[in-house]
């Protein structure tokens, strides 16, 4: 177990990668904040997914002739899925968090849910 | 604000109605009535209602925090638990490395032509669901216009101010510097893009990254010396023109398989030497696509963030 703990290290980091983003998304205030932890989960998993494609002393899968020894290609693709999905994912939340910052004029989600609760949403560059 | 929240003689049809042509929010409608009926009552009954609800509030808020680390630690606990447990990392016998990859592998060359077994994976035999990842990027895309497209001729009076400011910095000789190295660093940039998607299927890279780099090279372009020079080449209509003809030709080129199911390895189109830049069949061509499309997002992203308009 102990040398188990020594060569999975990449996967240990990555959950710890997990919980920090898990922990940024819960307890912090600022959406900003809570989106950047979204951005390190992602990240944590992508390192989890690489590490699981990685084989010791075999290069990258571009194939050349008399060498079979390569890393696994299939957690690569996954991982470019990923990549896109996030990116797409953070671009569209930002843009909800600068619209909901125009109509409440602060990034403090409890504010924000103090102010819907009692109405007072300010109407900013609405018009 | 245009709400008209007088008139409640209206049924809930009409105003569901008004609400779905866009003449009318809909928190105007339902939650306005709602709020007032209820806060009136409350704040007749308790004067110091807020004080209350402050206390609660911070009562729940300390029970949140507690319960939520206490989760986390439990979640990551139970996991590290589990990575102790998985197999050995970089171990050839894991049973994550077994025949599928061994097939890319092998048989990805004679299959696809395409000597970058990444590449031959996600633009030959998974084509369909890189097409589904494009399409998630232009959706993206277009909600955020959605969300942030401003009207030029109808700004409120705080944006009209931030508009003018930003015409002021950019048209000041302040930065010198950046406005120099951008200049030395552009066609780098752009000629680094066009070379990793071109050989996307001979080396590591492809449209996804080449792309990334060629919208990177448009915005730092754009961040230097503002956007008028660029409008004549990406503009509105040019974007939306290479976006939609990019992911027709890829739908058209490989969408074919959501109806006919199976794989579509066997093409018309020959596959050349492996190897060479002209080789792989349909992956050079659906690279310079999906470049295409990234490049135009990652500029569209940065464009809308920052000035409400492509």
């Amino acid at each position: 177990m102990i040398k188990l703990i020594t060569t999975n290290y990449f996967e240990m980091t990555a959950i710890i990668l997990f919980g920090i983003g898990f922990m940024n998304i819960l307890l912090q205030d600022n959406l900003i904040k809570k989106f950047i932890g979204l951005n390190i989960m992602d990240t944590a998993i992508y390192l989890y997914l690489v590490s699981y494609g990685y084989i010791s002393n075999r290069t990258a899968p571009i194939i050349r002739e008399g060498n079979w020894q390569y890393v696994n290609p299939v957690p690569s693709g996954l991982v470019l899925t990923g990549i896109v999905v996030s990116v797409s994912m953070t671009a569209f939340s930002l843009a909800l968090v600068q619209r909901l910052y125009k109509r409440y004029g602060t990034l403090s989600f409890d504010e924000v849910i103090k102010k819907l609760r009692s109405g007072e949403a300010q109407n900013g560059s609405e018009s | 604000m245009t709400y008209n929240s007088s008139d409640n003689h209206e049924s809930k049809w009409e105003k569901f109605f008004k609400w779905v042509n866009g003449e009318q929010a809909l928190d105007s409608v339902w939650e306005k009535e709602l709020k007032s009926k209820i806060l009136g009552k409350r704040q007749k009954r308790h004067k110091s209602i807020e004080d209350v609800i402050d206390k609660i509030n911070a009562q729940s808020k300390k029970i949140y925090i507690f319960f939520s680390i206490i989760i986390t630690v439990t979640y990551i606990g139970i996991l590290l638990y589990t990575a102790v447990l998985l197999p050995e990392h970089g171990n050839e016998l894991n049973p994550t490395n077994n025949e599928v990859s061994q097939r890319y592998v092998e048989n990805g060359v004679n299959d696809t032509g395409a000597v970058n077994a990444v590449s031959a994976m996600i633009l030959e035999y998974r084509a369909f669901d890189t097409f589904g990842e494009t399409v998630a990027l232009f959706a993206s895309i277009i909600c955020v216009a959605i969300l942030l497209k401003k009207d030029r001729s109808n700004l409120c009076p705080q944006e009209e101010r931030e508009y003018i400011e930003d015409e002021k910095i950019l048209n000041a000789d302040g930065n010198g510097i950046l406005k120099f190295t951008s200049r030395l660093i552009f066609p780098i940039v752009i000629l680094y893009g066009v070379y990793v998607i071109l050989n996307g299927h001979i080396s590591p890279g492809g449209g996804f990254s080449g792309g990334a780099i060629i919208g990177a090279g448009l915005i730092l372009y754009s961040a230097a010396y503002g956007d008028k020079n660029l409008k004549h080449i990406v503009n509105y209509n040019s974007f939306s023109k290479v976006v939609c003809g990019c992911l027709l030709v890829y739908f058209f080129s490989k969408g074919y398989s959501f109806f006919t199911g199976g794989n579509h390895i066997k093409s018309i189109i020959p596959k050349g030497t492996p190897g060479n830049i002209l080789s792989g069949g349909l992956i050079l061509p659906l690279n310079i696509c999906v470049g295409a499309v990234v490049a135009c997002t990652i500029y569209g992203f940065y464009s809308y963030f920052t000035k409400g308009d492509i």
